[in-house]
């Protein structure tokens, strides 16, 4: 079946990581590279790899949007850039994957509730945070056993791995990776912190998820659970593992976790950064997988035709 | 360089870092009681604050017995002369925190970063300044980078906005010598009107000598805690220092006898330990371990059965930052498990 042609906006390291991801797909082929800085690392690379590039932004692109028939966007810029280019996109009729965390989109979290979004065909899904998708699955992965009335994640990254954006707004991690642990998660009240560790080599992200359940935890059914959602994860990020069986302690369960990447373009400790590429990725797969055996339609494409 | 007539601030953290050996639980008659205390001594700044600052109520670092806001709305009116200061830390703590703070009437915001990591601290720099706080970035585990590494993220500090840089030695490790090279570095670069400020813990017994050091290096602002109450072996002793800055003619707001009483009348019998330097506290300062993983290594090595220092050394070796303590209990069930493998071979 004909791949999905996608433009990628944002040309650092989140935007170039993805490329590679994309040119490896079964279902997406990326034809856009957009940035706004010529001399840009991601924008060489995306030449060399055959795509169509532009340092002048969006607006540069749009026009050709049509003619190269673009159905998915991936938004690997700001949280600020991200409002302005969702208008955009959405008015031309493209699916939206926001890797931003301007929590603008519907939050998707792909082992959770993608296939929700499909169901309700969703146009703009933001993919919450790094520290999101490495622990929101594992929220749920209680939840969904039994009432949860508090998470709280701690993810440690490389400092190396945290860009400039993250550290600008570092609370708007905190806030809309808390509120993905409500919202995707299950928890009842979520909180989120995030550490930067400098050490050299540089180590690879690791995530503590405590939550605290309503009633005595079963802990049987909750470690079959989080187990089965590793594996889910595990799908998309094969480096994504718990470092030590689930912990019990009263009503608290804590997981350990560790999140190494593929390498693609970042490096291995960078799981950060990968799990949310690699989590854009299988969303963007699906996207392509269900518009092309016709179970989704873009719904303005209806009114168009009305 | 001669200290006689020096005048410097002091700044009190057993309502803050004390938080950490009372387990966040102190009470609002305490904090009362403390606070007033240093108050009449004649303290400059109080800090009042979960022990991991703004935000820190969490299972990581442990619920308190009060929210930030009930303690600093119990403590701010009662004051007279002394000024209330907050931490915050971003990654735990956040703009909004720090805006519910300013509503009870802080005077000055601290924001505190790992020494490498200066630029997260931007937007909550900011913040204060525009809130009109007296804003102070405060570099923790300074002893972990070089001095002119450490004065170029003060640097960076002070062009957001921070009108008082901090050297922290969370881990009380630096010899006095480490302590005079950070802070004449800092003089260096940073404008003339820029505070500098240094707090220490007294892991290797250096607290007040450290601070002494800082002083002759240019600091302005110490940080202690009557009593020692704080993280590890505790902050530097304040009514000691205060004893060492009158011998020294360093001119301090505080009374040496009011802050003696204080320490030993109000403080000392809030102590659910003796804070002491014990093996932990110095493995602690001799290999430059965060300070607050002590209870926290002494409850895990009782929960799994291991040896609290072997828990802190491993921390240690595996260079862990302020902030991570939820990694000890999982190095707990590592140790635990190279026990329980070394044990099944022995038996085999």
């Amino acid at each position: 079946m004909k791949k999905v042609n996608c433009a990628l906006i944002g040309s650092g390291n989140i935007g170039t990581d993805l490329m590679y991801k994309t040119l490896r797909s079964d279902w997406l082929n990326p034809v856009w590279m957009i940035g706004v800085d010529a001399a840009s690392d991601g924008l060489a690379r995306a030449r060399a790899a055959g795509l169509k590039t532009t340092h002048e932004g969006l607006e540069a692109a749009l026009p050709y949007f049509a003619t190269d028939e673009i159905r998915i966007a991936f938004d690997a810029t700001s949280a600020y850039v991200h409002a302005e280019n969702s208008r955009k996109i959405l008015a031309q009729q493209v699916f939206m994957i926001d890797l931003t965390p301007a929590a603008i989109g519907s939050f998707c979290v792909p082992p959770v509730n993608l296939e929700q979004h499909m169901r309700k065909q969703t146009t703009n899904v933001n993919m919450v945070s790094c520290g999101g998708q490495a622990t929101i699955p594992i929220v749920n992965a209680v939840s969904r056993v039994q009432a949860v009335s508090y998470a709280e994640i701690i993810a440690t990254v490389a400092s190396k791995s945290a860009g400039p954006g993250t550290r600008k707004n570092i609370d708007e991690f905190t806030r809309t990776t808390a509120l993905g642990i409500e919202r995707v998660g299950g928890a009842k009240k979520g909180k989120a912190i995030i550490i930067l560790n400098p050490a050299e080599p540089p180590l690879i992200m690791r995530d503590t998820v405590h939550c605290l359940t309503e009633e005595t935890p079963d802990e049987a059914a909750i470690t079959a659970s989080i187990q089965a959602m590793v594996a889910e994860v595990q799908r998309y990020v094969p480096g994504y593992r718990l470092k030590q069986q689930p912990v019990f302690d009263g009503k608290r369960i804590s997981t350990f976790l560790e999140v190494a990447g593929l390498g693609d373009y970042l490096p291995k400790y960078a799981g950060n950064l990968d799990i949310m590429t690699a989590a854009a990725l299988c969303t963007g797969e699906l996207f392509a997988q269900r518009l092309r055996d016709g179970t989704l339609t873009f719904p303005t494409l209806k009114t168009e035709a009305a | 360089m001669d200290t006689k007539g020096v005048k410097i601030k002091l700044h009190d953290m057993c309502l803050r870092d004390g938080m950490h050996p009372k387990r966040h639980q102190i009470s609002l008659d305490q904090m009362h009681s403390i606070a007033t205390g240093l108050d009449a001594a004649g303290v400059d700044l109080i800090e009042v604050t979960h022990g991991d600052g703004l935000g820190g109520a969490s299972i990581n670092y442990g619920f308190p017995a009060f929210s930030d806001e009930q303690y600093l709305r119990h403590v701010i009116p009662a004051l007279k002369n002394a000024k209330v200061s907050v931490l915050l830390i971003p990654g735990i703590g956040t703009v909004a925190d720090l805006e519910m703070a300013h509503g009870c009437g802080i005077h000055t915001a601290r924001i505190a970063t790992l020494c490498t990591e200066a630029d997260v601290a931007e937007q909550h720099i900011k913040r204060a300044r525009t809130l009109g706080l007296d804003t102070v970035g405060f570099l923790m585990m300074a002893h972990m980078i070089e001095a002119d590494a450490l004065a170029a993220q003060g640097k960076q500090m002070e062009d957001y906005g921070a009108n008082c840089i901090y050297c922290t030695d969370s881990a009380g490790y630096m010899l006095p010598g480490d302590v005079t090279a950070r802070i004449a570095a800092l003089r260096r670069v940073l404008r003339p009107e820029t505070e500098i400020g240094f707090h220490g813990h007294h892991n290797l017994a250096l607290g007040v000598t450290n601070s002494i050091a800082a002083v002759e290096a240019g600091a302005t602002r110490i940080d202690g805690s009557a009593a020692g109450l704080g993280a590890g072996a505790g902050n530097t002793p304040l009514e000691v220092f205060v004893a060492v800055c009158k011998r020294m003619g360093i001119e301090t707001n505080v009374d040496l006898y009011q802050i003696m009483d204080v320490a030993e009348d109000r403080v000392l019998p809030i102590m659910e330990h003796q804070i002491r330097l014990d093996r932990d506290s110095l493995l602690i300062g001799y290999t430059g371990v965060y300070s607050t993983f002590l209870l926290f290594a002494q409850r895990a090595a009782l929960r799994y059965g291991v040896s609290s220092r072997d828990i802190l050394a491993e921390m240690g070796r595996r260079r862990t930052v302020g902030g991570q303590e939820d990694l000890i209990e999982e190095v707990a069930l590592e140790l635990q498990q190279q026990q329980n493998s070394r044990g099944n071979m022995a038996n085999a």
